[in-house]
């Protein structure tokens, strides 16, 4: 059998019905109303344009830190503690598979006026009247970091998996402390995995619009809700410059980490195991 | 390798409560007696799932959602299982070409992805359409089946077909009787991710369902911006059971696939 012939249905069905729509929706930064580099040109001068980017990569940063100091210990107990791991992946993995849409809804049932968090503050005395914590740029990090925490935890746990545990054994053997065989064997050996999940984490974070949407302040707009006002407004020439921008910034940022030694497959893995 | 001191394990625990907190309690609030959102709630009851089940207007985006992605496998997995079986064969330059494309929706944001569909769609008169939909999504979930069918095309023997066809069997009588048995979970695995991301999807229905294609995920959306009451805690409970027993049956497969291969591997 042609290897080709195998490959091209599938290659024309995604080149008509998803590559060529995308790319002729791109075009239309550079050839609305005529060819032009002028969209591109104002964005320097687009203070909306800056400010929204800035929240954006702003919220990644703080989504992806979040995460990597959340999921590093989750991963650590997950391969070091093999009586609890079936739990642990149970505990991991539910909200992993539940709908994106679902667990928004799930932090607005939490952070409301009224949520759970509020009332439970309120009744211990904590607060005098609910505190505004929905609709605010801290609980689309809250929601984000905790939809996007599974993706860093499975490259860590992978990464921590594949070291040989004769290693730990021969740092403790030699007299080193649990924490100083951490900071010079484990730690160091899991690199591969962190650079995994931090590119995972930061570059899905970029793009993230339902969440934000959803759970985030009025005026704290990412670059996707941007992207997706300008085409309610029929903005064509904008919506297309703003995805090109956040498209190309998306894969610069993978561009640049398959340089790095020990990533390449970082993309290559089954994102949702 | 000492166990988990006091301070970490609790420190891991708390995360893994935040991580399956939100869930539980939204899986709580969905059988509160309460006309509002409250929690824990007053009194226990079923009424959110029976204003659920005896509403049209949930009931129609839900059949909407649950064949349109039956009809996302047949497409996915027929053209991702061949994509698959042939991109392990392409020499490099070629496949590393096409992996990108078929991989591509991995990575591109999904605002550009669903404004781009929405764009070239208008003009198709595809957008409000469950055939629109259905396109659509399964370009967003063949990355699903071919990785996971790849993966399984790994870890065979090639020696098996190679074996089928020094014996006199036809490249037909191979696939059908030697390689396909032999990478059913992977199509199988893939096919329930195929189900889940068409499913789940909203970003794409956004922009795509119009008013004439309103699927389950848009119909929630829509209802979230007027109200949250406890409805959509029912819906999301009931989703959240089904994508859980998909996903878990899909687990399940992978780890009896790889079984089965060490098994083989050993034999050999």
């Amino acid at each position: 059998m042609a290897p080709l012939l195998l490959a091209a249905p599938l290659v024309l069905f995604m080149l008509a019905f998803y590559a060529l729509p995308v790319l002729a929706m791109l075009l239309r930064s550079i050839s609305d109303p005529a060819w032009t580099l002028a969209h591109y040109a104002a964005l320097p001068g687009d203070t909306v344009f800056l400010k929204t980017f800035s929240i954006t990569f702003y919220t990644s940063v703080i989504v992806t830190l979040a995460s990597l100091l959340l999921g590093y210990p989750v991963a650590l107990a997950l391969v070091r503690a093999p009586r609890w791991a079936p739990l642990i992946v149970v505990l991991v993995l539910l909200p992993f598979w539940t709908s994106v849409l679902v667990r928004s809804y799930a932090w607005m049932v939490l952070l409301g006026r009224h949520g759970l968090f509020n009332e439970a503050l309120l009744a211990a005395g904590l607060l005098d009247r609910p505190m505004r914590i929905l609709n605010t740029p801290l609980a689309t990090q809250i929601a984000m970091t905790h939809i996007l925490l599974p993706y860093m935890i499975l490259p860590i746990a992978n990464a921590l998996r594949q070291i040989d545990p004769s290693l730990l054994r021969a740092s403790s053997g030699l007299g080193a402390p649990p924490w100083r065989t951490f900071l010079q064997v484990t730690l160091p050996l899991s690199m591969p995995g962190v650079a995994a999940g931090v590119l995972l984490v930061f570059v899905l974070a970029l793009g993230f619009y339902i969440t934000p949407a959803m759970v985030g302040g009025p005026r704290e707009i990412t670059l996707s809700m941007l992207i997706a006002l300008q085409v309610e407004q029929l903005e064509w020439a904008s919506a297309a410059t703003l995805s090109a921008v956040l498209l190309a910034t998306a894969l610069a940022i993978i561009g640049l980490c398959h340089r790095l030694p020990g990533l390449g497959g970082a993309f290559r893995m089954n994102v949702r195991p | 390798m000492t166990g988990l001191r006091l301070l970490p394990a609790t420190a891991v625990g708390l995360i893994l409560l935040f991580l399956a907190f939100p869930i539980v309690v939204v899986m709580v609030v969905s059988f509160s007696s309460a006309t509002y959102l409250t929690f824990p709630p007053p009194t226990f009851g079923v009424r959110w799932y029976a204003s659920y089940f005896g509403s049209e207007d949930w009931l129609r985006p839900t059949w909407l959602s649950l064949w349109v992605a039956a009809v996302v496998v047949v497409l996915s997995t027929v053209l991702g299982t061949a994509a698959a079986l042939g991109i392990t064969r392409l020499p490099r330059g070629l496949r590393v070409l096409v992996a990108g494309l078929v991989l591509s929706p991995l990575i591109v944001p999904g605002i550009v992805v669903a404004i781009g569909i929405y764009y070239a769609f208008a003009h198709y008169g595809l957008v409000g359409s469950p055939a629109g939909l259905i396109l659509a999504h399964t370009c967003l979930a063949v990355p699903f089946v071919v990785t996971s069918v790849t993966a399984n095309l790994a870890g065979i023997d090639p020696r098996l077909e190679q074996a089928a066809m020094s014996l006199g069997a036809t490249p037909r009588a191979t696939f059908f009787q030697v390689t396909l048995p032999l990478i059913r979970p992977g199509v199988l695995v893939g096919a329930l991710f195929a189900f889940i991301t068409s499913f789940d999807e909203l970003i794409v229905a956004l922009f795509v369902s119009g008013s004439g294609a309103v699927t389950l995920p848009r119909r929630m959306w829509d209802d979230l911006r007027f109200a949250i009451d406890p409805t959509i805690a029912a819906v999301s409970t009931l989703t959240i059971v089904l994508t859980a027993a998909l996903m878990a049956g899909a687990h399940l497969l992978r780890k009896h696939a790889e079984r089965q291969l060490s098994w083989s591997a050993a034999e050999g």
